[in-house]
C-alpha cells in the first residue's frame, strides 16, 4: 500500500529522521527479506490491521501533500496509472496497458474498463486528463509538477486510452503517471485542489474507502468490496498516530498496534524474548535510502581526488554498520540499491586500509606534523563535518569516521545544526567542509538533478559541486530513452565514475525492519518490500481479533 | 473598581498588539519556512514552483505588509488558514484541539488543589513532623523526576505487564461499539495515567506554596488570639489560618488561565493525546505561521486576562486591598 509513495516521493524527500518528515513506520520498502507465513487456516475475511504512524496525515491528495504519512494513508483510497510490483518493474494499475512509439515521445495507456469510484461513478479518461490539467494548474501547490510540464499533448480519444506526448523521449515520465488519479466530478468544482473536502474525506478508486479520520489520532478506512483487483482479505485499516517511538513499541508488545518498524536497537534486543516472538513476526530487507559522507569539493582539501580515495580507504564501513546499524545494513558503493537492475556490482571498492589511505595522502603532499596530524604548505589537515541534529545513526557515524580519520592523521570536528537552519544556512550557501545525509534511492534511476554539473544553484541538490563532462552525458542519455538495455549501461558506467572519483564516501544502505503480528498472513517479502501485496493479506477466521467492526 | 476593569482592558488591546508584532517577527526570522518542507532537496521542486508557492501563501510580500494583512484579519477574529496542506481554517484547528486538553488541565488542576492544599496544611500545623518530612521528599520527588521516563515506566507496568489500563490515545478502537456507560469508563481509563502524573508533577509547586503561607498565617496575633480565647484547633486551622492563607492562591488560579489551554508537548507526544502541545509543536516544526501566531496570541490574550482576574479576584476577596 505505500507503494504510493514509492512513486510520488520518489528521491523527492530526503532521508532525514526529522520533524515531521520522521519515518518511523515508513521505512516499509524492498529488498529481500526473512521470515514466512506459515499458514495455519484458509485466506478469510474479516479483522483489522492498526499500523503506527509517528506523524498525523496531513491531507489525502498526495499531489499537495509532502510527507511520508499523508502518502501512505493516499495509497489505500487513490490509484495511479501504473506502479512498480514486487520486482520494483512498472506495472499497470489503473492501466491495463501501454506502449510507447518508436521514437519514445508518446505513451499509449489503455485504461481498465469497469472500474468505479467509490461513490459508483465510473472512471475514465477523463479523471486522467483531468488530474493532468490539475498538476499543472499554478493555483495548485504542488511540488510534483515538473514532470508533468514536459508534457507537450494529451489526448484522450476514448474513454479507455489516455496519450501523453513529449517533445522529447523522458523516460522517467512513465513512473510519473504513478501519480494519483483524481475524481473530476468530485473535484471540477473546486479550483483550488488542496482547498477541496476531499483533501479531507478522499473517494478514490482504491482497494480501501475512507471512514474516517481524527486529526491527531487515527485514520481508519474500510474495504473496498468491488476493488477492480479483488476484495481485499482484511476488512479494516486503522492508522494510528503516535508520535512517540518508544510509546508506540509497548503499544505494539500490549497489542494496541499490530504493525510499526523498529530501529536496529530494538529489532536486535528488545525483540528476541520468547513472547515478543509467539506474538509477531519481524522481516528485514534493504531500505531505500543510503548514508554518505559527502565533501564541498571546491575545498582545496577535497578537490584532489586522491584524498577523497584516501578518506574511503580510512573509513570503515563495516565498523560503521556493526556499531550503528547493529548489522543490520550494506555497504554503499554508489547511488542504488544493491539488487536492483540499475546497481553495478562491479565498481571500484575500497577496502579499509589506513596504511594505504595514509601512502595516499602521503604521495597528495600531506605529511605528518609534531602532533601527527597531516599539513601540507604549512596548513593542517583538520575540518568540519556538518550532520542535522537529532539524527542519531548519523551523529554516531560521524564518532566513527572521527576516530577512523584520526588514525590517519586528520583531525575532523562534528557539528550537528537543527534541520531548517542546517539547510538553510550551511548547505544551500555552501558553508561546509564537508556534510553527512542521506539520500533516498528512486526506483526511476534517473539521478540528474543530484549529479549534473548544472544542478548548482542555492535551492538545487548537486550541493557537493559535481562536475564531471561524462557522467554529464550519461545522466541526459539515461533519461532519453526507454531502452532498459542502454540505460542500464549509462547508469553502470556513472557508478564506476562515481565510485572511482568518489566525490562523497557512499557509507551504506541501512535495511528496513518490520514487526507484524503473527496473525496476518500471506506475507511474501520481496525486493519491493512486503506491503505490495497488501489486499492478499488474511487471517484466518479462528485468530481474527477485531471482530466486532460490523 | 469598574473604571479600574475598563482602563485595564483597554491597556491590553497595545500589549497584545505589541505580543503579536514580536512573536510575528520572532517566528518569521527563524532558519526554514513553509515552503522548505515540500521544497528542501526535493528535486521536483523548481524555482518556479518555489516562487508560486511564496505567492500562494502570501509569503511574496515584505514583512511588514504581511503583518498588517494578519492584524487586519484579527481584528475581525480571522486566524486565517493554516500552511498545512489540508489548508484547514486555523480557529477550526484549534477549537478541535481545545476540549481534550482543557479536559486533562482542569482534571490534573483538581488533583493538585486536592491534594496539595490538605498536604500543605498538615505540613505546616505539625512542622517538622514526619508528616512533613516524608511529603516533602515525595512532592519533590515529583518535581524532580523527568514526566516521560515516569510515564513510561508506568505504561511498562500498568499496560504492557498487568494490562490493566491503555498505553495511549484517548479511546479504544472499539469504542464506537461499546455502551454509554462503556464508553465513559473507556475514556475515563485512557485518561487515568495522564492526569496523575500531570498532578504529580505539579504536586510540590503548589504544596510547597500552600504550607509557607500557613506558617505565615499561623504566626500571626489573630492566630494566638483565636488560641488564647480557646478555639479548638480545627477551628483555628480550618476558619482562621486557613482561608487567610488561601489567598494568594487566587494569584495562582488566575496565573493558571493561560496553562488551561496550553498542552504539555511532552506529554502528549508520549501519550499521543492530540491537544493543544502537539498542535503547537507542529506547527512550529513545519513553519506554519498562522496556527503558530493564532496560539499566541490565544496564549497572550489569556495571561493578560488571567492577571487581570487574578487582581480583580483578589480585591474582592481581600478588603485591605480594596482601597478605593
Amino acid at each position: 500500500m505505500r507503494r504510493a509513495l514509492l512513486l510520488l516521493v520518489g528521491f523527492a524527500v530526503l532521508a532525514g529522521d526529522i520533524g515531521l518528515l520522521a519515518g518511523c513506520a515508513g521505512e516499509k520498502k524492498g529488498g529481500a527479506g526473512k521470515g514466512a507465513a506459515g499458514a495455519s487456516g484458509p485466506p478469510a475475511y474479516g479483522d483489522a490491521l492498526v499500523d503506527g504512524s509517528i506523524g498525523d496525515v496531513s491531507g489525502f491528495v498526495s499531489a499537495v501533500t509532502s510527507d511520508q504519512p499523508s502518502h501512505a494513508a493516499a495509497g489505500f483510497v487513490f490509484n495511479g496509472l501504473v506502479r512498480y510490483d514486487k520486482n520494483l518493474q512498472l506495472e499497470g494499475e489503473l492501466a491495463e496497458s501501454w506502449e510507447v512509439s518508436k521514437d519514445g515521445k508518446k505513451i499509449t495507456f489503455h485504461l481498465r474498463e469497469n472500474v468505479k469510484w467509490h461513490d459508483g461513478a465510473p472512471f475514465s479518461s477523463g479523471d486522467v486528463l483531468f488530474t493532468y490539467r490539475k498538476m499543472i494548474d499554478p493555483r495548485t501547490p504542488t511540488a510534483y509538477a515538473e514532470d508533468f510540464k514536459q508534457v507537450s499533448r494529451v489526448l484522450a480519444p476514448d474513454p479507455y486510452t489516455f496519450i501523453a506526448e513529449y517533445d522529447k523521449p523522458f523516460a522517467p515520465a512513465l513512473a510519473s503517471w504513478g501519480m494519483h488519479i483524481l475524481p473530476k466530478h468530485l473535484l471540477e468544482e473546486y479550483p483550488d485542489i488542496s482547498k477541496s473536502p476531499l483533501n479531507k474525506k478522499p473517494v478514490g478508486t482504491g482497494p480501501y474507502r475512507f471512514l474516517e479520520w481524527k486529526t491527531g489520532e487515527k485514520v481508519v478506512f474500510e474495504e473496498n468490496p468491488d476493488y477492480f483487483e479483488g476484495r481485499p482479505y482484511i476488512s479494516r485499516v486503522v492508522i494510528r498516530v503516535i508520535p512517540d517511538p518508544a510509546t508506540m513499541f509497548l503499544e505494539l508488545k500490549s497489542g494496541g498496534i499490530d504493525y510499526m518498524g523498529l530501529t536496529p536497537l530494538q529489532f536486535t534486543r528488545q525483540t528476541e524474548t520468547p513472547e515478543f516472538k509467539n506474538s509477531f513476526n519481524k522481516y528485514r530487507y534493504l531500505s531505500f535510502g543510503y548514508t554518505y559522507l559527502g565533501f564541498r569539493l571546491s575545498h582545496p582539501f577535497f578537490s584532489d581526488k586522491r584524498v577523497r580515495q584516501a578518506i574511503a580507504h580510512a573509513v570503515n564501513k563495516k565498523e560503521i554498520i556493526d556499531g550503528v546499524l547493529f548489522g543490520l545494513g550494506h555497504e554503499a558503493t554508489g547511488p542504488y540499491k544493491p539488487g536492483t537492475w540499475a546497481y553495478n556490482p562491479n565498481v571500484k571498492k575500497f577496502a579499509y586500509d589506513p596504511a594505504k589511505a595514509k601512502a595516499i595522502l602521503g604521495e597528495a603532499g600531506w605529511k605528518p606534523g609534531r602532533d601527527g596530524i597531516l599539513a601540507k604548505d604549512g596548513r593542517k589537515f583538520a575540518f568540519t563535518v556538518l550532520t542535522n541534529a537529532g539524527n542519531e545513526s548519523r551523529a554516531k557515524t560521524a564518532a566513527i569516521i572521527q576516530q577512523n580519520l584520526a588514525a590517519v592523521g586528520i583531525k575532523m570536528e562534528i557539528r550537528t545544526v537543527e534541520w531548517a537552519a542546517f539547510i538553510n544556512e550551511f548547505v544551500k550557501k555552501r558553508k561546509f567542509d564537508a556534510l553527512i545525509l542521506g539520500w533516498t534511492i528512486p526506483q526511476d534511476p534517473d539521478l540528474f538533478d543530484i549529479w549534473n554539473s548544472a544542478k548548482t544553484g542555492p535551492d538545487e541538490l548537486n550541493h557537493i559541486g559535481y562536475a564531471n563532462a561524462e557522467v554529464d552525458r550519461l545522466l541526459e542519455k539515461g533519461r532519453r530513452t526507454f531502452d532498459m538495455e542502454q540505460r542500464k549501461k549509462a547508469y553502470f558506467r556513472i557508478q564506476e565514475i562515481l565510485a572511482d572519483e568518489q566525490p562523497i564516501v557512499f557509507l551504506y544502505v541501512p535495511d528496513a525492519l518490520q514487526a507484524i503480528h503473527k496473525r496476518f498472513h500471506g506475507i511474501e517479502p520481496a525486493p519491493a518490500g512486503i506491503d505490495y501485496n497488501f489486499i492478499k493479506w488474511y487471517v484466518p477466521k479462528g485468530e481474527q481479533k477485531y471482530t466486532t467492526f460490523r | 473598581m469598574l473604571r479600574y476593569i475598563v482602563r485595564r482592558v483597554l491597556l491590553m488591546v497595545p500589549m497584545l498588539v505589541g505580543i503579536s508584532l514580536i512573536s510575528f517577527l520572532v517566528i518569521n526570522m527563524a532558519p526554514g519556512g513553509p515552503i522548505g518542507i515540500a521544497a528542501d532537496l526535493n528535486p521536483k521542486a523548481t524555482a518556479e514552483y518555489r516562487e508560486r508557492l511564496k505567492a500562494y501563501y502570501g509569503l511574496d510580500q515584505p514583512l511588514h505588509v504581511r503583518y498588517g494583512r494578519w492584524l487586519g484579519r484579527m481584528i475581525t477574529l480571522d486566524f486565517g488558514d493554516s500552511f498545512s496542506p489540508d489548508g484547514r481554517q486555523v480557529s477550526e484547528k484549534i477549537k478541535e484541539r481545545i476540549p481534550v486538553t482543557l479536559a486533562i488541565n482542569l482534571l490534573s488542576m483538581a488533583l493538585i488543589f486536592f491534594i496539595a492544599i490538605p498536604i500543605g496544611i498538615y505540613s505546616a500545623v505539625r512542622k517538622d513532623s514526619w508528616f512533613d518530612r516524608i511529603s516533602t521528599v515525595a512532592v519533590f520527588t515529583g518535581f524532580a523526576v523527568p514526566t516521560f521516563w515516569l510515564a513510561l515506566l508506568l505504561m511498562i507496568l500498568f499496560g504492557v505487564k498487568l494490562g490493566w489500563l491503555p498505553i495511549s490515545g484517548l479511546v479504544s478502537l472499539e469504542h464506537a461499539s461499546l455502551g454509554a456507560a462503556g464508553k465513559i469508563w473507556d475514556r475515563a481509563r485512557h485518561l487515568i495515567l495522564p492526569v496523575l502524573l500531570a498532578g504529580f508533577g505539579g504536586l510540590a509547586g503548589f504544596s510547597r506554596y500552600m504550607r509557607s503561607n500557613m506558617l505565615e498565617v499561623i504566626r500571626q496575633d489573630y492566630i494566638a488570639t483565636a488560641k488564647a480565647k480557646g478555639l479548638p484547633e480545627r477551628k483555628v486551622v480550618f476558619r482562621h489560618a486557613m482561608r487567610n492563607a488561601l489567598l494568594p492562591v487566587i494569584t495562582i488560579l488566575g496565573l493558571s488561565v493561560p496553562d488551561l489551554l496550553g498542552g504539555s508537548v511532552i506529554f502528549e507526544t508520549i501519550f499521543a493525546i492530540p491537544g493543544m502541545g502537539q498542535l503547537f509543536y507542529q506547527g512550529v516544526m513545519s513553519r506554519d505561521y498562522p496556527l503558530i501566531m493564532g496560539i499566541l496570541v490565544i496564549g497572550a490574550f489569556l495571561t493578560l486576562i488571567g492577571n487581570l482576574l487574578a487582581d480583580v479576584g483578589y480585591a474582592l476577596a481581600d478588603p485591605r486591598i480594596r482601597t478605593e
